[in-house]
């Protein structure tokens, strides 16, 4: 029954341990997902575009032409003119700065309050937990809608609003989610092992729980910014949200849908925007929550 | 009642209890036993109602929560029986392994890591520089449990408890780690509590032992009187069921002890052994005490009773 001990080498060798970080398996998977990269590319071309329009574009997005009224695309306006005689393409590149802000800025709001409450809440469980998840559920149960359409009412339309109207909404989905995934992590071995280490509840929350839960916040946060720059559009068609000669996608349509039967690229080429920039954002999600999943690695 | 000076660890009476529907489980029942300093001896641990558990003269029955946090990783440390799942995978691993001497001694990272890489020469990791940036995910079963291990000993604990420490490794490197751990007792000073099922790794690492059953410590003895002479029926069923090189395996069954280890929430009566004993006799309906047979050596066994009343604690309950 004696066995052999000295004999043994553990462990692999060095050229074995290099490059085999989780962050470089998942960058090459996200790289092989064609939808995914696709969806980045649009995305970057985008945000450049939008950064530097005053440059490319020789249009004024404010100045008022009535000459010029509802043309039809041409060689100077791509896109054609609104009802003022601005150019419909310069509009919609620089409503773009406002839809992609309200698209990041209300995700990570909404991102930040609800990986705090759902850490706390899955952690600690008990009083806290039950009070948290029942202010979560009377957040979903609210109609959203009508919720951030009451706070731009009684706080006034400005951006600043449409933030907090956003953040106030969309916190109770990520509390959720990241509720669930701590309840399951304070199970793990690793959490029992820094709890007889000694580490204190603060810290195993900071240094244990939420480096795990990051994979998890970057692909709701790219999912979520596709649904804030939805919920600014709507806000803003319904007249609360970015009010005019101001620029958004969403206001950009409500203006241009009374001239749908004249100049239908008016409105149509804002939505389709919209529905670019949202697919664009969903398959970067998608390709993110795959390449990230780590029951899809060894 | 053996007394010993310089004894590290000193249990008294230990219960503990878990609330469940159908009313309370006790898990663990009248544990006591003493550790000496830089002894090493397998066993449970536990929590709840004790008389008193010392730990170098500190009553940690007393102590406040955070009084307790204190303790743990610093003074006590343990050391867990998977060592695939008890590393955070998203963190570094000196991080994570030098993460006690931020907690206790709120050290900087330079110094952490200095020392973390000191700990990885000592328990004979191989490039332990390179090894320091890896995730766990990047090293191997037993590079995972010696990271483990430098994580334990990392503050020089007064007492390791080490729970089935190889029983995830294959047994190479099971001996390899256990080897490890005997070296680092003399060097370090550190008293291990070894909680296994391994009697082969008792003989090999143990001063004294505890053998439990159903929540109580059934055989309390010297290593060598141990195996010498194993006293209580479920210690010697233990011995007997190990498989021996060379015997005639052909004709026979491997011997095993017939029955099931019973629920903790419903005990029989007496002898907590007694359904599945050879050897009970009417007296096992009543619950045994723990008998001297001399030299520390205790059985919890009416075998071993000179006279019922030296046994008749607890036959109440």
């Amino acid at each position: 029954m004696s066995m052999p001990v000295e004999s043994v080498i553990v462990g692999s060798t060095p050229e074995t341990i290099e490059e085999a970080s989780f962050l470089g398996d998942s960058l090459r998977a996200f790289r092989r997902n064609r939808m995914a990269m696709a969806g980045l590319a649009f995305v970057v071309l985008l945000v450049l575009s939008t950064i530097f329009v005053p440059w490319i574009s020789p249009h004024d997005p404010y100045r008022v032409a009535l000459d010029e009224q509802l043309l039809p695309a041409s060689a100077t306006y791509w896109l054609g003119t609104d009802n003022f005689g601005r150019d419909v393409l310069t509009r919609i590149l620089y409503g773009a700065r406002i839809s992609l802000v309200v698209g990041i800025v209300p995700s990570l709001l909404s991102l930040m309050i609800g990986t705090v409450l759902g850490i706390l809440s899955g952690y600690f469980g008990g009083r806290t937990d039950f009070t948290v998840m029942r202010l979560a559920d009377m957040m979903i149960a609210f109609p959203s809608l009508l919720l951030a359409m009451v706070v731009m009412y009684t706080l006034g339309a400005n951006l600043l609003n449409i933030f907090l109207a956003l953040a106030l909404v969309g916190w109770a989905g990520v509390a959720r989610v990241v509720r669930a995934q701590t309840l399951a992590l304070k199970q793990k071995e690793f959490i029992e092992a820094a709890h007889a280490g000694g580490t204190s509840r603060p810290t195993i929350m900071l240094r244990h729980i939420f480096p795990n839960v990051v994979p998890t916040l970057i692909v709701l946060f790219s999912l979520s910014i596709p649904e804030a720059i939805m919920w600014e559009s709507s806000l803003s068609f319904l007249g609360v949200g970015v009010q005019p000669p101001e620029a958004s996608w969403g206001l950009l349509v409500a203006k241009g849908k009374e001239y749908l039967f004249q100049a239908p690229l008016v409105a149509i080429s804002p939505g389709i925007a919209i529905l670019l920039t949202v697919l664009a954002f969903n398959f970067i999600g998608d390709g993110l929550r795959d390449a990230l999943d780590p029951s899809m690695k060894d | 009642m053996i007394s010993r000076t310089d004894t590290i660890l000193s249990v008294r009476e230990l219960r503990t209890e878990f609330r469940g529907g159908r009313g309370n489980v006790r898990v663990l029942d009248d544990i006591s036993f003493d550790v000496g300093r830089g002894r090493i001896v397998p066993r449970p641990q536990g929590q709840v109602s004790a008389k008193s558990i010392l730990l170098d003269g500190t009553d940690l029955a007393t102590l406040s929560p955070d009084g307790m946090r204190r303790i743990r990783g610093n003074e006590i440390s343990m050391v867990f029986q998977e060592p695939m799942t008890s590393l955070n995978p998203v963190r570094r691993i000196w991080d994570q392994v030098g993460e006690p001497l931020a907690v206790h001694h709120g050290l900087g990272r330079r110094a952490i890591r200095d020392r973390v890489l000191e700990m990885f020469e000592l328990v004979g990791i191989p490039e332990p520089k390179a090894r320091l940036e890896a995730y766990p995910h990047e090293l191997s079963g037993g590079l995972r449990q010696r990271a483990m291990i430098a994580m334990g000993l990392i503050c020089e604990p007064k007492l390791l408890i080490a729970d089935e420490p190889t029983t995830a490794l294959d047994v190479t490197t099971q001996s390899q780690i256990l080897k490890l751990m005997l070296d680092l007792r003399d060097r370090v000073g550190t008293a291990i509590i070894m909680i296994t099922h391994d009697l082969g790794i008792i003989a090999e690492m143990c001063d004294e032992v505890n053998v439990m059953y159903a929540g109580q410590i059934v055989e309390q003895a010297d290593v060598f009187d141990l195996f010498e002479r194993p006293s209580h029926p479920y210690t010697r069923g233990l011995l007997a069921s190990i498989p021996k090189a060379g015997a005639a395996r052909a004709t026979k069954r491997m011997p095993s002890i017939p029955g099931m280890v019973p629920n903790l929430a419903k005990l029989p009566p007496g002898c907590r052994f007694g359904p599945r004993c050879g050897d009970a006799m009417p007296v096992c309906e009543q619950p045994p005490g723990l008998a001297g047979l001399g030299r520390g050596h205790v059985a919890r066994c009416w075998l071993h009773a000179s006279s019922p009343a030296t046994c008749a604690e607890g036959a109440a309950s």
